[in-house]
């Protein structure tokens, strides 16, 4: 459900733009409201979110999935631990529609995907666990699991075919959510250049925080 | 394909065993309604796990059914599917949990109710992982075999009733040494308010070898990478 927000970036308390290529996490206080803005238009920011004081407890995609009842994330979306717990909120989101069935690319996976020579390319797996390794040691790969892709678009059919499709959002659009308890939250923005979906162009998101 | 084993497993039932690559897992819905929830791992490195979205991404589908395959996080297959007679497996609802099974069909203690009391398939799950040295960090999106969700254009979903027959079965063929983890709990969408977990029958047996023609392997090219990974992993560590 398109819905737009009133928060100023102007009255932010943190705001850092994420190359395309980049792996960012930072801790969203419980009550501070996480927005994260689409520069360019078409950029999938593939996003994982940790009870920041318990990261065992993370988020969960299916779990998500079977609260809602539904596949796709937009305003009002409660996101879900693994644990039962609601992590986050979505409260405002300009786009409309984002994708949690569609994972991140990997450089097996893309070897899978694509072809075997894509193997060296950089890929959303291997941020993630950069990512995690600068929060503790005891976070690895073993703690990613299958992520959202703000802004990106896989529709599915009645008939249960899949596809990736061009992204519906554009520059400056953005998803917003309220966090309900302190989390982790960390992103790979996506450097996949084997998708048309962004027409084979990574661009920049930035991260916006508010108290 | 001669069977090496066959047992029975009861309604909200958990089992765990590692199957060898090259054998099979048959499940028979017996009395029809079942859902046997399934997750995967690398039996000797168990961080290589099921892999939802590579599975779905990788071949474009949103239901499991043969002759696709059963795709690792590490551009792998645990195993591909070579026979089934329901047409449609649901990957993407997850696991009922404590909270959802009580929401749903209300107190159902062993006090009370003895061995029928009421399970929920996380539960079951994490028992048997715990069996294997893993535990709530690799809880992924499970498999729910024999159950059919549909998705509108919105994303609402649907589950379809009666999908599954008495005599309904699925047929894997596994291409990895797998860790198999299964629960017999109701689906999260099953309507019913009544507590009826459905048993299902197991038996394993040996594949025949993979030929150039397979239909797992002619279905998409993605498959013909997984599996060339999968045999470069099985020829370099065994």
């Amino acid at each position: 459900m398109l819905k737009e927000s009133s928060l100023d970036p102007a009255n932010a308390v943190y705001r850092q733009v994420v190359k395309a290529g980049d792996h960012w996490s930072h801790v969203i206080k419980k009550g501070q409201t996480f927005r994260i803005l689409d520069l360019e238009g078409n950029q999938a920011a593939d996003t994982l979110f940790y009870n920041a004081h318990d990261p065992v407890d993370r988020y969960s995609a299916s779990d998500t999935i079977r609260c809602q009842q539904a596949l796709y994330l937009t305003t009002g979306s409660m996101l879900m631990s693994t644990g039962g717990h609601a992590l986050l909120e979505i409260t405002a989101d300009t786009c409309g529609r984002h994708d949690t069935i569609g994972g991140a690319c990997s450089r097996e996976s893309n070897t899978m995907r694509y072809a075997i020579d894509k193997e060296p390319m950089h890929a959303c797996r291997d941020s993630f666990i950069c990512g995690l390794h600068s929060h503790s040691d005891d976070l690895g790969k073993r703690d990613i699991t299958c992520n959202i892709n703000f802004f990106m678009n896989v529709p599915v059919t009645p008939e249960g075919g899949l596809s990736f499709e061009d992204g519906i959002s554009a520059p400056g659009r953005y998803v917003e959510m309220v966090a309900l308890m302190d989390v982790i939250a960390l992103i790979s923005n996506c450097p996949q250049l084997n998708n048309p979906c962004n027409a084979y162009n990574p661009t920049p998101v930035e991260a916006i925080i508010w108290d | 394909m001669s069977i090496i084993h066959q047992e029975k497993l009861t309604g909200a039932g958990m089992w765990s065993k590692v199957i060898k690559r090259g054998r099979t897992l048959k499940m028979t819905d017996l009395e029809g309604g079942a859902n046997v929830g399934m997750l995967l791992y690398n039996a000797y490195e168990k961080h290589e796990r099921y892999n939802m979205p590579d599975t779905l991404k990788g071949q474009y589908i949103f239901n499991l059914k043969a002759p696709y395959c059963l795709h690792s996080d590490m551009g792998r297959l645990f195993a591909s599917i070579v026979e089934e007679s329901s047409g449609w497996h649901d990957t993407v609802c997850g696991a009922s949990d404590a909270k959802a099974v009580q929401e749903k069909y209300g107190q159902g203690d062993y006090q009370e109710l003895r061995n029928d009391f009421y399970r929920n398939a996380q539960e079951c799950f994490l028992i048997e992982l715990a069996k294997w040295g893993l535990g709530k960090r690799d809880l992924v999106p499970n498999i729910n075999w024999f159950s059919k969700v549909v998705s509108d254009e919105a994303g609402k979903l649907s589950f379809v009733e009666g999908h599954s027959k008495a005599g309904d079965s699925v047929t894997l063929r596994f291409e990895l040494d797998t860790l198999v983890v299964l629960n017999t709990c109701p689906h999260p969408f099953d309507p019913s308010t009544e507590y009826t977990p459905k048993p299902v029958a197991l038996e394993i047996g040996e594949a025949d070898t993979v030929q150039d023609d397979d239909p797992s392997l002619l279905v998409r090219s993605e498959n013909q990478r997984a599996f060339h990974n999968t045999s470069v992993y099985n020829k370099l560590r065994f």
